[in-house]
């Protein structure tokens, strides 16, 4: 007989000895997926873990920009340039507007110039010397990287400045000098060499007589790309970029009061742009084919509107005499290739700047074994080499996008592999994690908020003057925008799935970014956690049977 | 709360809020720790522990913990819950385990009103006026069987806040019809057969509104897809005296035919509907409500619950579909759910 009271012959106990986790069919588990931002990052950079860092506001942002300048140390540069193809692929874009991510890039890279943050060299001195050819976004971002990496770098480039086509190609403007100057003078810092007003002639040469154990190639693509016109003898026929790059040495272009700009890309709209500002009444973009197919940026084309530049669609130069352009009107045909009508119509021009792409100047490397040249630019590996051994090559020269990002990434991707080859290894770029897609979010937990807009200058002023056209975001505005990313796919320690648990089955690790666990012991396997995770960072996994 | 916190806060930049989450999830690294929610806390009490036999997904024991780790701390854990017979105490309390980690006692199915109130005159008795009381009951024992000690707990404005975890039937019998079952909901005793299928339209009782025409200093709606809002309900129902009622909607994934990862789905969606308007009234009078943020027709809050699989499928039946969305538009207007701003602009 027990001495204990009717129906109390069992010790009173907890719940916990209950492992209800014995129920479970699929567990929660926690995952890191690719947020859309940094999959189409062309310089590979980590937007989402910067952005993080800066969300926390003043405390932040020096964290944020060390984040940043682990991949790019041109942030204040891309901010202003970059075409942001992560905007595109933001997933806010589906739910409001995309994160102003080159905005607040852009602050932070200001504020880094403002505030005379350096870059930190990083890795013990190697050794080895690498010889960088060109002083452009992929050469300097080159430079930077094997610097850190802990290896002597010398650059050469044949212009009288350094920063190649963001110095030579695109407007101040865009891009104001002294913020190109500054974010290339901290690289400099580092103890990178620069040789200016030096060609390589001969790059194999170059490194013999250098001593150089590797080279990275970035000489980009500076050669206008020539179209007949057949034109008198007086008129004024100039190319894009020879314009460009004239007035960054100081010449004063005369093109007259009606310009004519022949092509349809970005640069064709800064020469058009340019033009304005030099005093053309008449700023007139030609182009073969229509607004649509117009390779040029849509912002760029809407920008050069607002200025007054005008537009003529579906046209070609047939020839140019006595001040007056010949224009052919052209018909796209069913697979959008312009066809001649053979109608034509005159227009007043005091002279004709060609903007019909670039070409590469490749001698350099001429005679040098296994090179492989296509459609004017080098062939490149996987890893950036050439055909040559110790050759890499990177940027405008090699068959790519030619954008200053793209440029910045073939720098550091370069960088990687060449550490990797002279250490006598290979670089194994990380496995990309499952895209973070738009479907995998629960939106209610993001609050509506309008995209903090970047303020401009009036058109009337720009049309006179160089100053900058876009201005940046202020402290508050560039804090709201960050505080915008979603942060798709990564936890950012919201405290929903340790709150919604009906088990208790999420241990919380402690403060915001140690994350969290799920207690096996006692999770049903409900799913609730990956319902309402906002960021899509945890998924069902089934039990093994 | 973070609503009061930014409210109070509105002097500072406005357009630095916490936008990334806005404040709708249960923490948010952005904010003070102390406007995180209770349930952000790595101190919260876990008043109903792990273990417990709830099924997958449970909608109950959710709210059941939001609601009591929110009186625990604002009664600075002097708390006792009385507990009415039903799912609630059959899964949390099975012989000899328990789940409850508060001074908590066990009653009969109709009574727990009855005896929260006996429990808050013996603490008066005794001069012990700090430690609170919360009765607390499903839907079946507070609006059904319990309805008269509730009342009578009303009337007599006893010290007890009663909180009526509402699942809308009598789940751990083998869901039967209760007196807060929504109208064509397919219960085991209200069948979708015939030409009124499910549960009949012009029945039940909104236990929320007589608890307000009794005119006690505090009554409100929630749900458990809102912890900010259910957390400052309890806090301001701690904070007062007398009698108290709070509503609580908590999806039940078993008895309605729902995934158990859709319970908080489904109870935003019951709000963002108009189906279950979430409010408080003061001595009786209606002093604010949450507003919509995204209208939502009924049909989706309805077509994820296999109790209303009728409603849709091989014979469709809009025309009772159009009578809820008649309900759910009548709450709106009623309760003024919709416009005036989101609650974004009001404070949120």
């Amino acid at each position: 007989m027990s001495a204990k009271p009717y129906a109390i012959t069992l010790d009173v106990g907890s719940s916990l000895a209950n492992k209800t986790g014995s129920w479970r069919e699929e567990r929660a588990v926690y995952v890191d997926r690719m947020p859309p931002c940094n999959d189409a990052c062309p310089a590979g950079e980590n937007i989402q873990a910067w952005l993080y860092e800066a969300e926390e506001g003043e405390g932040g942002y020096e964290r944020a920009w060390r984040k940043l300048v682990e991949d790019n140390p041109l942030p204040a540069v891309m901010g202003r340039v970059c075409y942001h193809p992560c905007e595109t692929a933001c997933n806010r874009g589906q739910l409001d507007e995309a994160v102003g991510i080159h905005s607040v890039e852009r602050f932070l890279g200001d504020e880094a110039i403002k505030r005379g943050w350096q870059l930190e060299r990083g890795a013990e001195p190697s050794g080895k010397r690498v010889l960088v050819v060109g002083a452009g976004p992929s050469g300097l971002s080159a430079a930077y990287h094997l610097t850190r990496l802990g290896h002597a770098v010398t650059i050469r480039d044949a212009g009288p400045m350094a920063g190649g086509m963001m110095r030579f190609g695109i407007p101040r403007y865009r891009l104001p000098r002294d913020v190109l100057e500054a974010e290339i003078q901290r690289i400099l810092d580092l103890g990178v060499e620069l040789e200016l007003n030096h060609k390589v002639e001969d790059v194999l040469e170059a490194m013999r007589e250098g001593g150089f154990d590797a080279a990275f190639l970035a000489v980009g693509a500076h050669i206008g790309r020539r179209a007949y016109v057949p034109a008198g003898e007086a008129e004024r026929i100039v190319d894009a970029v020879s314009l460009l790059e004239g007035l960054e040495e100081g010449e004063k272009p005369l093109l007259g009061r009606r310009v004519a700009v022949y092509g349809g890309g970005d640069t064709a709209m800064d020469a058009a742009r340019t033009a304005r500002r030099l005093g053309a009444t008449d700023a007139v973009v030609i182009y073969r084919r229509t607004r649509e197919r117009m390779p040029a940026h849509d912002f760029e084309v809407a920008e050069a509107e607002e200025e007054g530049v005008m537009m003529r669609w579906l046209s070609t130069v047939k020839h140019f005499e006595d001040g007056k352009l010949l224009l052919e009107r052209m018909e796209l045909d069913e697979g959008g290739f312009p066809q001649p009508t053979g109608e034509t119509e005159e227009l007043e021009a005091d002279s004709l700047v060609l903007a019909l792409g670039q070409e590469a100047d490749l001698s350099l490397l001429d005679g040098v074994p296994g090179i492989e040249v296509a459609d004017g630019v080098v062939e490149v590996g996987p890893n950036m080499m050439t055909g040559h051994a110790g050759v890499f090559a990177g940027g405008d020269m090699v068959p790519a996008e030619r954008t200053v990002t793209v440029g910045v990434g073939h720098g550091k991707r370069a960088a990687r592999h060449i550490d990797a080859w002279l250490r006598g290894d290979e670089h194994e770029p990380p496995l990309r994690h499952e895209l973070a897609g738009f479907d995998l979010l629960n939106t209610w937990y993001y609050s509506e908020a309008p995209r903090a807009e970047q303020p401009r200058l009036e058109a009337v002023r720009r049309a006179s003057s160089f100053d900058e056209v876009v201005g940046g975001l202020d402290e508050s505005n560039a804090l709201f925008e960050a505080r915008r990313c979603l942060s798709c796919g990564n936890c950012f320690s919201c405290d929903n799935c340790y709150g919604v648990c009906p088990d208790n089955a999420v241990i919380k690790l402690g403060a915001p970014g140690e994350r969290y666990e799920i207690d096996l012991d006692f999770c049903k396997g409900c799913g609730l956690c990956v319902a309402e995770c906002p960021c899509g960072a945890i998924e069902m996994v089934p039990e093994e049977t | 709360m973070a609503e009061h916190a930014e409210t109070e806060t509105g002097e500072r930049d406005q357009r630095v809020r916490f936008y990334q989450v806005g404040s709708h999830v249960v923490g948010n690294r952005l904010l003070d720790p102390e406007q995180r929610t209770v349930q952000a806390r790595m101190d919260r009490s876990n008043t109903l522990t792990s273990g417990h036999r709830a099924c997958r997904g449970c909608g109950e024991a959710l709210g059941a913990r939001y609601v009591l780790d929110a009186a625990m701390r604002a009664s600075e854990g002097k708390l006792v819950a009385a507990n009415a017979t039903g799912c609630l105490e059959v899964f949390s309390t099975p012989f000899p385990e328990s789940s409850w980690q508060l001074p908590w006692i066990h009653s009969l199915f109709g009574n727990a009103p009855a005896v929260a109130s006996g429990v808050a005159a013996a603490l008066r008795a005794k001069g012990r006026e700090d430690v609170r009381v919360v009765g607390q009951g499903g839907d079946g024992g507070t609006v059904d069987i319990g309805f008269g000690c509730l009342s009578g707990m009303f009337e007599r404005n006893d010290d007890v806040l009663y909180v009526c975890y509402d699942n809308e039937a009598y789940m751990n019998t083998g869901v039967q019809r209760s007196g807060a079952t929504p109208p064509a909901a397919r219960t085991a005793n209200t069948k979708p057969i015939g030409e009124h299928p499910g549960n009949a339209f012009g029945q039940g009782k909104d236990m929320p509104r007589i608890a307000m025409a009794h005119g006690i200093p505090y009554v409100a709606t929630a749900t458990v897809s809102e912890p900010h809002d259910l957390e400052r309900k309890v806090e301001t129902a701690i904070g007062l005296r007398g009698a108290r009622y709070i509503h609580v909607f908590v999806p039940c994934p078993l008895g309605w035919g729902a995934e158990p990862r859709d319970t908080i789905k489904l109870a935003r969606l019951v709000k963002e509907t108009g189906l279950f308007p979430v409010f408080e009234a003061i001595d009786g009078e209606v002093t604010g409500v949450s507003k919509i943020r995204r209208r939502t027709p009924v049909e989706e809050y309805l077509r994820p619950q296999r109790r209303y699989a009728h409603l849709f499928g091989e014979h469709p039946r809009p025309d009772i579909v159009e009578r809820l969305q008649a309900i759910a538009d009548r709450n709106i207007r009623e309760y003024g759910l919709f416009g005036d701003g989101s609650e974004e602009e009001v404070g949120w």
